[in-house]
């Protein structure tokens, strides 16, 4: 087995430059599908599981997605805990098939790009990753590889009712497509509830990392497509696509306004928590992802020179648990973790200054 | 009692834990709960679409003198009532046998009753000829309307061969 996913905090596809990369942290798009003789994951008993895994397996390993990528296969029970924990991080994989799933598999990408889980709440789940603003481009590439899957396996197909998955809030094109921003200039200048009660009532979904109340820790939001019957994966692309490029243009907006308006009160609240990133000896996530928010406007509005992009992507990643305990090589409890995320932080941001 | 971890809000949450013998209480408020990555019982990833789901399909179709049948599928052996609980089918046979009570539901999730997206190339069947087939048909109309009848004729003589397709 390839390590390599379990010790780099940052996947390789983050590492290419991409649209609006400045507000949207990634693009993502989720098929889901099933295969038609055997009842779906949660139904079925063990054996019919196995079956499906290595029917599953057996089209990555021949080779057959080489054409889009290079995969290896990844059979969950060949992992630790803690391996489990760091893909969850970085987002590869979900809970569910690390800790639910029965004859849970992985397909990797080498890029990192390409994560199809096996056995969670449907049998397939297709994700593709792309860096930016890319969402047709991660549809176009994630239905290539529908295809792929499709050649050799019988997927579960209704003529009216379109693909048949687990959960009925899935059905028909069986797709969630879905927008990672980073949004806090709305979220300072107190416009954010007001565009996400509107986002809502044009059919998509706001979640993600929220803290208490409205305020997203690490101001990130997830805006994704609720609705996948009787409209085409087309028009779910669009309608997404075109809502979160409004989005940005607010974000941008308010940006703008808070450099024109309040230039110093801002710079000073980025370089605060530069300040402290660069010092505190011990910090819990919630700070963590405020500050690391901060320092990530400070690098978008040219107030930070010193960080590059890059290093904030992966102190995100690598400041949760399970990389922490990764690079600190043991068991850690939560006041050791603080202290361990605040050596982590320090030692990155001095490196890079 | 206030929570024991922030101190300021209601403690909502109570806790007993024997760990190796070993008790501990924990009065927590929700949001510390969260934090501290605490099971909550009964709400084991918070309130979730599918709770919600389970209040929609928990429903009746009115009109019918409702008389409560076990509506079970024949393949995997979920009934009618388990699924209305999780929000889950067991298998992709679960959509035919409980085909009737669906169209409401989906209504309700997704504003619509029928796929329009893609369609799988072995196993879509003849639902892609079909919709080739419609489509030409508004392509051949929009032809006709604007006195294009050398391509409307051309459009026709598609169509046909794709009927001769699905009925051969």
């Amino acid at each position: 087995m390839n390590k390599q996913p379990f010790k780099e905090a940052l996947s390789p596809w983050m590492r290419r430059p991409a649209p609006e990369s400045d507000v949207v942290l990634s693009s993502r798009v989720r098929i889901a599908r099933n295969l038609r003789q055997y009842p779906f994951p949660m139904f079925a008993n063990s054996a019919q599981s196995a079956k499906v895994m290595e029917q599953l397996l057996s089209v990555a390993e021949s080779g057959r997605l080489n054409g889009v990528d290079s995969v290896q296969a990844i059979r969950l029970s060949d992992l630790t805990e803690l391996e489990k924990l760091v893909l969850v991080e970085k987002h590869l994989i979900s809970p569910m098939l690390a800790n639910e799933s029965r004859n849970a598999a992985l397909i990797l990408s080498r890029n990192e790009d390409v994560s199809i889980m096996i056995n969670e709440e449907d049998h397939l789940r297709i994700q593709c990753l792309y860096p930016g603003f890319q969402i047709p481009e991660a549809w176009d590439f994630s239905s290539k590889i529908d295809d792929l899957f499709e050649e050799s396996v019988d997927y579960a197909f209704d003529e009216k009712r379109g693909y048949l998955t687990s959960c009925p809030t899935n059905v028909g094109t069986g797709i969630r497509a879905s927008v990672m921003m980073h949004l806090p200039a709305l979220v300072l200048t107190g416009q954010i509830n007001r565009i996400l009660t509107a986002v809502t009532q044009v059919g998509l979904a706001v979640r993600g990392l929220y803290g208490e109340g409205s305020e997203a820790t690490g101001n990130l939001f997830q805006i994704s497509n609720q609705i996948t019957l009787g409209q085409s994966e087309q028009e779910i692309i669009d309608n997404l696509h075109s809502v979160a490029k409004q989005i940005i243009g607010h974000e941008k907006a308010a940006r703008s306004k808070l450099m024109t308006e309040s230039r110093t009160r801002i710079e000073d609240r980025i370089k605060r928590s530069f300040g402290i990133l660069s010092y505190a000896t011990i910090i819990d996530s919630k700070e963590a992802s405020q500050r690391l928010s901060d320092i990530r406007l400070g690098v978008h509005l040219g107030l930070l020179p010193q960080v590059s992009l890059e290093t904030i992507n992966e102190l995100t990643v690598s400041t949760q648990p399970g990389f922490l305990q990764q690079a600190f090589g043991e068991t850690l409890s939560p006041e050791q973790r603080d202290v361990a995320r605040a050596q982590m932080i320090r030692t990155k941001l001095a490196s890079r200054a | 009692m206030v929570c024991q971890e922030c101190g300021k809000r209601p403690a909502t949450l109570h806790f007993t834990k024997i760990v190796n013998g070993e008790k501990t209480e924990l009065h927590i408020c929700e949001a510390c709960a969260r934090e501290k990555g605490e099971m909550i019982p009964g709400t084991a990833s918070g309130f979730s679409i599918h709770n919600l789901l389970s209040g929609l399909l928990d429903f009746e179709p009115s009109g019918v003198g409702a008389k409560p049948e076990v509506i079970r599928c024949e393949k995997c052996g979920l009934t009618y009532a388990q699924f209305s609980k999780m929000g889950k089918f067991g298998c992709s046979h679960c959509y035919k046998e409980f085909s009737e009570r669906l169209d409401p539901l989906l209504k309700r999730v997704h504003g619509n009753t029928v796929h329009v997206g893609k369609v799988p190339k072995r196993a879509g069947g003849h639902l892609k000829t079909k919709r080739e087939i419609d489509r030409l048909k508004k392509e051949m109309q929009a032809r006709i309307d604007r006195e294009d009848f050398e391509t409307a004729a051309q459009l026709r003589d598609r169509i046909r061969e794709l009927e001769k397709e699905i009925t051969g």
